[in-house]
C-alpha cells in the first residue's frame, strides 16, 4: 500500500513503541491518517468534505447515544419524551436533539458535496471503483438511517412518511402487501414498527462506521485522487495527511461547525416541517406528506411517474426511485473515458452541471406539493435524470476530445497559482 | 450478438425510463389541456398571516416575562376552559418570574383538578394541583376538537402569526369579489364560524377574545383584543419552547468561539503550507 516514498512510523515515545510493537495500532493510524500518508499536493477545498462527513457520523453517534437514554420506544410516549422530556427536562436536551436533527440535514449536505465532487472529478475511474462502490452502500445506508430515525419522534410527518415509505413494498407484484405488513409487524405503523426501526436505527450508524473504514481502506491503495485527475508521479506531487491536510481540515471543519451552530442555535425548525410538532394520529392525513428535504429530489422522481404501462405507475415509480441510486454502482463502467477530471472534458463538463441543476430541480419538486406544474416539472427533469447517467454519459465517454492533460500534478501547480488558472491553461492549450 | 445486447442494456433501460416518463408527461399534459386547474375557495379566500412583532422573534430573541404573564392570564382565564397545555408543568411557572408561593397559588386555584385512582374503591377523585403537576387534560364535551396549545406555535407554518392573526381574524370578511365566486363556501355550517386564516375556512372554535377587557392585566397594560391576541400568543412561544431564550444566548457564545478558532485554524493552515505551491 501506498507510495514508496510514505515515511515509517518511528515511535518517539517508548510507550507507543512498546504498544507497536505488540499491536501496531498507532503506525495504522499514522498510515491512515498521519504523516505516513501522501496526499496529492493540489487537493481544493471540495476534498475537505470526507472528514466533514465522517464528523457528523461521530456527531451523530454521540448525540444520539445519550438522546437515546432519554427516549421511550411506543407509539404512546415517543412524542412526549422528545417534545417533553428531552425538550424540557433533560439537560440540554433540546441542543442534543436539535444538534442530532439538524446533523442529519449538515450529514446530507457534506455528502451530496462529497457525491457531487467525485462526479465532477472522476473519483469514480479505475482504480478507485471500489471506493465509489463502498460509497453507494454508505449513501443507502445513510438514507435508510435518516428515514426510520426520522420515525422515532411519532410525529404526523413520522408517521405519514413510514406509511408512504413501507407503501412502496406493497407495489410489489402478488406478495407486495404481505411484505409490508411483515415489515410493519401491523398494518399501519405502531409500536412494533417504531421499536424495529428505533433498533435498527441505533444499529446502522455502526455498520456505517464499518462501511467507511472499508471506504478509506479502499480509498489508500491507490491514494487519493486530485483536482487534474492525473495520478501521482513522484514524490514532489504529494504532500503528508499531516500536517499539511490535517491543517486544512481544521479549517473546513471550523466554517462547518459555523454554519452548523448557526442552524442549531437560531435556526433548529427551518428545515423541519411543523407537522411533525402534531403527534401522529393514525385518522388524520397531512394536507401534504413530504419527506425531509434530503429526499425530495427521489421522491420527485417517484411521483413523476403517473401513467401505467405494462406496469402500474406506482411499481415504475418505486423502480425508478431505487433505480436512480442503483445506477450509481454502474458509473464506473458507463463512463468508460479515460479522463478523469471535468476540467480536461469539455462535453462533460457541461452535462455535470446540467445534472447539478436537474438534481436542484428535482428537489425544488419533491418538496411541493403534487400540483401539474410540479408534476411536469418532475417528468422532464427525471427524465434528464436517467438519460444523463445512462444514454447522455456513455455517448459523451466515446465521442469527446479531451483537453491535453499537464504531465504530472507539479506541473499543473508550478505552472499556475491557482486552481482556476488550470483551467484556463488547458482551455488555450 | 450477445455482447451487443450486454453494451446496449443501458441504452435500453435508460430509454425505458424515459419513454415511460415521456408516456407520463404527455398524460400530464393532455390532463392540464383538458382540465385545467382550477382555483379553490381555500386558495382564493384564505389569507396569509400577519405580521406579528415579538420580542422573542429573530436569531437573537428575547421573552418579555411581563409579557409572559399577561399571556398567562389570558390563557388561565379564556383558552384553559377547552384547550390543555400538558407539556408544562405549574413548576415551570417560575420561568415566567412567579415566585414558589405564587406558584403553589396558581396550582391549587387552578379550575381543571388532577385526576387520582383511587386503589382501593376503583374509582377515579380528583385533587388539587401542586407544582411539580402538569397543566391536566381537558376533556371537551363540544363540537370540534381543541388541540393541546403546548406546541401549537411550532406545529403551524408562521406560528405565533398564525395563532395572533387566527385569534383577531374573525371579523375579517373576504373581498366581496372573490366571495361572490365561491358563494359555497361562503355559507357557513351550523356551529362552524368563518375564519380566513384558518386552512379550511370554517372553524368549530367560537371568538374566544371578543371585547376589550375581557381579561383584567395586573400590570394594568390596557386589554384590547389586538393586546390579549399578542400576549398569548408569545405565551404560547414560550411553551412551545421554554429553551428559546437559553438557546440563543448560548448560541451567540458558541459562534463567537467557533470564529476565534476557526480563524486560529486558518492561521495554523497558512503556517503549515506556506512555501508549498498547491
Amino acid at each position: 500500500m501506498s507510495f514508496p516514498w510514505a515515511r515509517h512510523y518511528e515511535p518517539k515515545n517508548p510507550v507507543m513503541k512498546w504498544v507497536d510493537d505488540r499491536l501496531p495500532l498507532p503506525r495504522f493510524v499514522y498510515n491512515a491518517i498521519g504523516a505516513g500518508y501522501p496526499v496529492p499536493r493540489n487537493l481544493n477545498y471540495f476534498w475537505n468534505f470526507g472528514i466533514l462527513a465522517g464528523l457528523s457520523l461521530v456527531i451523530q453517534i454521540v448525540t444520539g447515544i445519550v438522546l437515546a437514554m432519554h427516549f421511550h420506544s411506543s407509539a404512546a410516549g415517543a412524542f412526549d419524551s422528545v417534545n417533553g422530556t428531552i425538550m424540557r427536562d433533560v439537560n440540554a436536551g433540546w441542543f442534543l436533539r436539535f444538534a442530532h436533527a439538524n446533523g442529519a440535514s449538515m450529514f446530507f449536505v457534506v455528502v451530496y458535496i462529497h457525491i457531487f465532487r467525485g462526479l465532477h472529478y472522476g473519483s469514480y475511474k479505475a482504480p478507485r471503483e471500489m471506493v465509489w462502490l463502498l460509497g453507494v452502500v454508505i449513501f443507502l445506508l445513510m438514507m435508510a438511517t435518516a428515514f426510520m430515525g426520522y420515525v422515532l419522534p411519532w410525529g404526523q410527518m413520522s408517521f405519514w412518511g413510514a406509511q408512504v415509505i413501507t407503501g412502496f413494498f406493497s407495489a410489489i407484484p402478488v406478495v407486495g402487501d404481505w411484505i409490508r405488513v411483515w415489515l410493519l409487524g401491523g398494518y399501519a405503523p405502531d409500536d412494533a414498527a417504531l421499536n424495529r426501526f428505533f433498533s435498527l436505527h441505533y444499529l446502522l450508524p455502526f455498520v456505517i462506521a464499518g462501511v467507511i473504514i472499508l471506504h478509506i481502506w479502499a480509498l489508500h491503495i491507490p491514494g487519493s485522487n486530485n483536482p487534474t485527475g492525473v495520478e501521482v508521479k513522484g514524490e514532489q506531487d504529494t504532500v503528508p495527511f499531516h500536517p499539511y491536510y490535517t491543517a486544512k481540515d481544521g479549517f473546513g471543519v471550523g466554517i462547518f461547525l459555523i454554519l452548523f451552530s448557526t442552524l442549531i442555535f437560531f435556526y433548529p425548525d427551518y428545515l423541519g416541517h411543523p407537522d411533525n410538532y402534531i403527534p401522529a394520529n393514525p385518522l388524520s392525513t397531512p394536507a401534504h406528506i413530504v419527506p425531509e428535504w434530503y429526499f425530495w429530489p427521489f421522491y420527485a422522481i417517484l411521483r413523476a411517474f403517473t401513467a401505467d404501462f405494462i406496469l402500474p405507475a406506482k411499481l415504475w415509480g418505486v423502480l425508478a426511485m431505487f433505480g436512480s441510486i442503483l445506477l450509481l454502482f454502474f458509473l464506473p463502467w458507463l463512463d468508460r473515458s479515460p479522463v478523469r477530471s471535468a476540467h480536461y472534458r469539455p462535453m462533460y463538463r457541461v452535462a455535470f452541471w446540467v445534472l447539478v441543476a436537474d438534481v436542484l430541480i428535482l428537489g425544488w419538486c419533491g418538496g411541493s406539493p403534487a400540483e401539474p406544474f410540479y408534476v411536469i416539472t418532475s417528468q422532464i427533469a427525471a427524465a434528464y435524470y436517467f438519460a444523463h447517467f445512462l444514454i447522455i454519459v456513455p455517448i459523451i465517454s466515446r465521442i469527446e476530445t479531451p483537453r491535453p492533460l499537464p504531465n504530472s500534478i507539479t506541473e499543473a501547480v508550478l505552472g499556475d497559482e491557482g486552481g482556476s488558472r488550470i483551467t484556463a491553461t488547458a482551455a488555450t492549450a | 450478438m450477445t455482447s451487443i445486447f450486454f453494451r446496449s442494456i443501458k441504452f435500453l433501460i435508460g430509454g425505458g425510463f424515459v419513454f415511460v416518463l415521456l408516456l407520463a408527461l404527455l398524460g400530464s399534459i393532455t390532463g392540464l389541456i383538458k382540465e385545467p386547474p382550477k382555483q379553490t375557495a381555500e386558495q382564493a379566500l384564505h389569507k396569509h398571516p400577519k405580521e406579528l412583532d415579538l420580542p422573542s422573534n429573530g436569531p437573537l430573541g428575547k421573552f418579555d416575562t411581563a409579557q409572559l404573564q399577561r399571556g398567562f392570564k389570558v390563557y388561565k382565564e379564556v383558552c384553559a376552559a377547552c384547550h390543555s397545555l400538558h407539556m408544562i408543568a405549574f413548576r415551570n411557572l417560575k420561568d415566567l418570574g412567579y415566585s414558589d408561593a405564587q406558584v403553589k397559588k396558581i396550582a391549587k386555584e387552578w379550575a381543571n383538578k388532577q385526576p387520582v385512582f383511587d386503589e382501593k374503591a376503583g374509582t377515579w377523585g380528583e385533587r388539587d394541583n401542586i407544582p411539580s403537576d402538569h397543566i391536566p387534560k381537558v376533556y371537551y364535551a363540544g363540537t370540534g376538537n381543541p388541540p393541546d396549545l403546548s406546541l401549537i406555535t411550532k406545529a403551524r407554518h408562521d406560528g405565533a402569526a398564525y395563532v395572533h392573526s387566527l385569534l383577531t381574524g374573525y371579523g375579517e370578511k373576504p373581498d366581496a369579489a372573490k366571495a361572490a365566486q365561491f358563494p359555497e363556501a361562503m355559507k357557513t355550517p351550523e356551529g362552524m364560524h368563518f375564519n380566513p386564516y384558518f386552512a379550511n375556512l370554517n372553524i368549530a372554535m367560537p371568538p374566544p377574545l371578543v371585547s376589550d377587557g375581557q381579561v383584567q392585566f395586573d400590570d394594568g397594560t390596557r386589554a384590547t383584543v389586538d393586546q390579549m391576541s399578542k400576549d398569548v400568543s408569545a405565551f404560547l412561544v414560550w411553551t412551545a419552547e421554554p429553551t428559546l431564550q437559553v438557546r440563543h444566548q448560548a448560541g451567540v457564545a458558541v459562534v463567537i468561539f467557533l470564529l476565534f478558532a476557526t480563524v486560529l485554524a486558518y492561521g495554523a493552515y497558512l503556517t503549515v503550507w506556506r512555501g508549498m505551491k498547491h
